[in-house]
C-alpha cells in the first residue's frame, strides 16, 4: 500500500533530536547487533522516534500521536551511517511507521476474514458513528485517528482492534464505544478481552487441564 | 483427545505468571545443561526421531533442517532466527507462547542454538505484539540474571545470547529470507534461493529460521524423549501435539493444544462447543490459516487435522489456524477479503504477485456483486495459475490458493450470483 510521505509538507518540523533518555535507549538498541551491523537498528530507532513524538504529542494542545518526521529519519540515517533514502525506504515499507501526523489514539480496526466473520463491520460502523469521522480521518480535537488494518493475530478473540500499543478483544459495538469514551477522557480501559474472558481460552471455561484450572482458581 | 499429562503448553492461557519462578515449577529449565551435554549430534538425532515437523506452515522436518547447518564454523558465526512474525489470518498461537510461556521458547532457543553451533538467537516478533515482546524481554532478562543465558548459559559451557527484534507490520516478513532482510535493517523483500539461509542467511552467515512453536516444544521433547512425542499423533510423519486456533463461526472460539491428526469435527465439538447452529449449519472451513484452500462441509465431516491428510484433501495444515464459516456466510466475500489482504501485503518485488494480487482482488470484488460473466470465473482461475509458482516466495501461491479453493468448491454459488445480478439488471 502506498503511504503518504511528503518530504516537504508544512507539518514537517525543521529538526529532530532524541532526548537524553531516548538517546541512551537508542544506543542500547544499537548495541544489540554485531559491530558493523548497526543498520539492523534502523527499525528499533524508527519506533523509538515515533514513541518520543507520541510522548510529546500527549502533552500538546491539541494532542497528537506518534509519527516519524522526515527530520527524524535523517537523524537516524546519520546515527547509523546510512543513506537517507535507505531509511525512507524502510519507513515507508512497514505499515506501523506513521509518516504523517496522526491522532493521539490510533485506532486500528482489524477487518480481515476471521474478524469480519465475527462482525468487524459492526465495529467499524460503531467507531465511525461514535467519533464522527471516516476511515483514515482524525477527529477535529486531535484525539483519534481511525484506520482499517490487516489481521492483527488475535483471531480467536475476534472482532478486535489495536489502539496504540494495546489490543481490545471480543468487541461488540457497545463495549467498543465504551473503550473509546474511556480513552477520550485520557483514562486507560482494561486491555484484552472486553467480556472478561481469559486470553484465548474458551469463553465457556477450560476444556483441558481442569485440575490445574481449579488450582489457579479459574473455575 | 490428548491426555493432560501429555500437554506441553500447560500455561498457554496465562493462569499462572510467565515468570521464571512459575516456569520452573512447570518444569522449564530443568537440567538443561544435561541435555546440552548430550552433544550436537545426539540432539539432532533425537529431534529427527521425534518426527517433529516445522510448526510455521511448511511442515519441514526440524531435525533435518538443523542438520543442514555446517558442522564446523568456517570463521563466520552461526545464527538461530526464530520467526514470531505471526500474521497469517486465523493464526494466534505463537502469541500465547510469547506472553504466557516465554521460558519454553528461550530454553528451546538455547538447545536449538547449541545444536546448530549458534551463539546467538534473534527472535523476530511482529511489531503489533508490543505487550508480548515486552513480556518476552522480561523473561529473557530474568534468564540472564539467573545465568541461564549469557556466558556458560545454564551451566552448559555454551555461551548464548537471545535478542528480540520487533517487526513493524509487514506480513511478508514471515517469509524467512524477508525476515532476515528485515533484521538487517532493510525492506522485507524475500531473497532468491539458493543460497539457502543454512549457507548464507543473516549477515551472510549460516542461519536457521524456525517457528516459535517449533522451538518451544524442543525442551519437552528432549526431556521426555523422542519416543514419547513420536507416539502421539496420527503416524510417525504426523507426530506430536499441535496448537490449534479455531476462529469464526463456532460457539466458543479458542486456542487449544491437541494431538496432531485429531478429526476436525472432534476438535470443534470438544473444544469450541460446536459450529454455531449445529454441525449441519457448517458451510466450509479454512483449515490452516488463510493461505490454505477451504474445505466444504462434506470433507470436514471426516477430515483429520494433520499435514498429510489435509494435503491429500487438496489443502494443508499450514499454521493450524482453523477458520470456520457457517451457512450464513457470504463465502465469496470471505475469500474476496483475503484477496484484499494479499494485495495489501505483496511486497511488490515480483510482477506476477504485485500486479496479479490486485487484479485478482478487483475481479473478486465483482464476483461478490455478481457483476461478471461466467467465463470470467475461468479467467480468474487462470490468473491465479499465472501467479502461483512464478514468484520468488510463496506469497504468490498463498494469494492464489484461497481463490482456487473457492472456485473448486463453490463455483455453482459464483455462477448463481452472476445470474442473479443479470436478472436484477434486466
Amino acid at each position: 500500500m502506498k503511504k503518504p510521505f511528503d518530504l516537504n509538507a508544512d507539518y514537517q518540523p525543521e529538526s529532530f533530536e532524541f532526548t537524553k533518555a531516548y538517546k541512551k535507549h537508542a544506543q542500547e538498541l544499537i548495541d544489540l547487533y554485531p559491530k558493523g551491523r548497526q543498520q539492523s537498528a534502523v527499525m528499533p530507532l524508527l519506533d523509538l522516534a515515533q514513541r518520543q513524538v507520541a510522548q510529546e504529542g500527549a502533552k500538546a494542545n491539541p494532542p497528537y500521536g506518534g509519527w516519524i518526521p522526515r527530520a527524524a529519519m535523517d537523524h537516524i540515517a546519520e546515527m547509523l551511517g546510512m543513506h537517507k533514502v535507505k531509511v525512507y525506504e524502510v519507513a515507508t515499507f512497514y505499515s506501523m511507521y506513521n509518516t504523517a501526523p496522526v491522532g493521539q489514539y490510533l485506532v486500528q480496526l482489524c477487518t480481515t476474514t476471521p474478524c469480519w466473520l465475527c462482525g468487524s463491520d459492526d465495529i467499524v460502523k460503531a467507531t465511525k458513528e461514535h467519533l464522527g469521522v471516516g476511515l483514515g480521518e482524525t477527529t477535529p480535537d486531535g484525539k483519534f485517528t481511525i484506520m482499517e488494518v490487516e489481521c492483527l493475530g488475535a483471531c480467536v478473540n475476534a472482532p478486535m482492534v489495536q489502539i496504540n500499543d494495546d489490543y481490545y478483544e471480543d468487541l461488540t459495538p457497545e463495549n467498543m464505544k465504551q473503550v473509546l469514551s474511556t480513552l477520550a477522557e485520557d483514562m486507560k480501559p482494561s486491555v484484552g478481552s472486553q467480556t472478561g474472558r481469559k486470553a484465548s481460552m474458551s469463553a465457556a471455561g477450560p476444556t483441558t487441564l481442569k485440575k490445574e484450572a481449579k488450582k489457579a482458581k479459574v473455575i | 483427545m490428548l491426555d493432560d499429562k501429555d500437554r506441553i503448553f500447560t500455561n498457554m492461557y496465562g493462569w499462572e505468571s510467565f515468570s521464571l519462578k512459575d516456569a520452573k515449577k512447570r518444569g522449564d529449565w530443568d537440567k538443561t545443561a544435561d541435555i546440552i551435554k548430550k552433544g550436537r549430534e545426539a540432539i539432532i538425532e533425537e529431534m529427527k526421531a521425534s518426527g517433529l515437523r516445522g510448526r510455521g506452515g511448511a511442515g519441514f522436518p526440524t531435525g533435518l533442517k538443523w542438520s543442514f547447518m555446517p558442522k564446523e564454523s568456517d570463521g563466520r558465526p552461526h545464527y538461530l532466527v526464530i520467526n514470531a512474525d505471526e500474521s497469517e489470518p486465523g493464526t494466534c498461537k505463537d502469541r500465547d507462547i510469547l506472553r504466557n510461556e516465554p521460558h519454553k521458547l528461550i530454553e528451546g532457543a538455547l538447545i536449538a542454538g547449541f545444536a546448530m553451533g549458534a551463539h546467538a538467537a534473534y527472535i523476530y516478533v511482529r511489531g503489533e505484539f508490543y505487550n508480548e515482546s515486552s513480556s518476552l524481554w522480561k523473561a529473557i532478562n530474568e534468564a540472564y540474571d539467573s545465568g541461564l543465558l549469557g556466558k556458560n548459559a545454564a551451566g552448559s559451557g555454551w555461551d548464548f545470547d537471545v535478542i528480540v527484534h520487533r517487526g513493524a507490520g509487514a506480513y511478508i516478513c514471515g517469509e524467512e529470507t524477508a525476515l532476515i532482510e528485515s533484521i538487517e535493517g532493510k525492506k522485507g523483500q524475500p531473497r532468491n534461493k539458493p543460497p539457502f539461509p543454512a549457507m548464507a542467511g543473516l549477515y551472510s552467515c549460516p542461519t536457521t529460521v524456525n517457528n516459535v512453536e517449533t522451538i518451544a516444544v524442543v525442551p519437552t521433547i528432549m526431556r521426555r524423549g523422542a519416543n514419547w512425542f513420536a507416539k502421539l499423533g496420527r503416524d510417525e510423519k504426523n507426530a506430536g501435539t499441535k496448537l490449534f486456533c479455531i476462529s469464526g463461526h463456532v460457539e466458543n472460539p479458542c486456542n487449544v493444544e491437541e494431538e496432531m491428526g485429531i478429526p476436525l469435527k472432534e476438535l470443534i465439538e470438544k473444544h469450541c462447543g460446536g459450529v454455531r447452529g449445529g454441525w449441519n449449519n457448517l458451510l466450509a472451513v479454512i483449515p490452516g490459516g488463510s493461505s490454505t484452500p477451504m474445505l466444504p462441509k462434506n470433507v470436514c465431516d471426516t477430515i483429520h487435522m494433520d499435514f498429510d491428510s489435509l494435503r491429500e484433501a487438496g489443502s494443508g495444515l499450514g499454521t493450524a489456524g482453523v477458520i470456520v464459516m457457517d451457512k450464513s456466510t457470504d463465502v465469496i466475500q470471505a475469500i474476496c477479503r483475503l484477496s484484499q489482504f494479499y494485495m495489501h501485503e505483496s511486497c511488490g518485488q515480483c510482477t506476477p504477485c504485485r500486479e496479479g494480487t490486485g487484479w485478482v482482488w478487483r475481479m473478486m470484488k465483482r464476483m461478490v456483486q455478481g457483476n461478471a460473466t461466467v467465463e470470467e470465473i475461468d479467467q480468474l482461475f487462470e490468473i491465479t495459475k499465472e501467479i502461483e509458482g512464478h514468484t520468488i516466495c510463496a506469497l504468490g501461491d498463498a494469494a492464489a490458493w484461497p481463490v482456487q479453493g473457492l472456485i473448486r468448491h463453490f463455483r455453482p454459488e459464483m455462477e448463481k450470483r452472476i445470474l442473479e445480478y443479470r436478472q436484477n439488471a434486466a
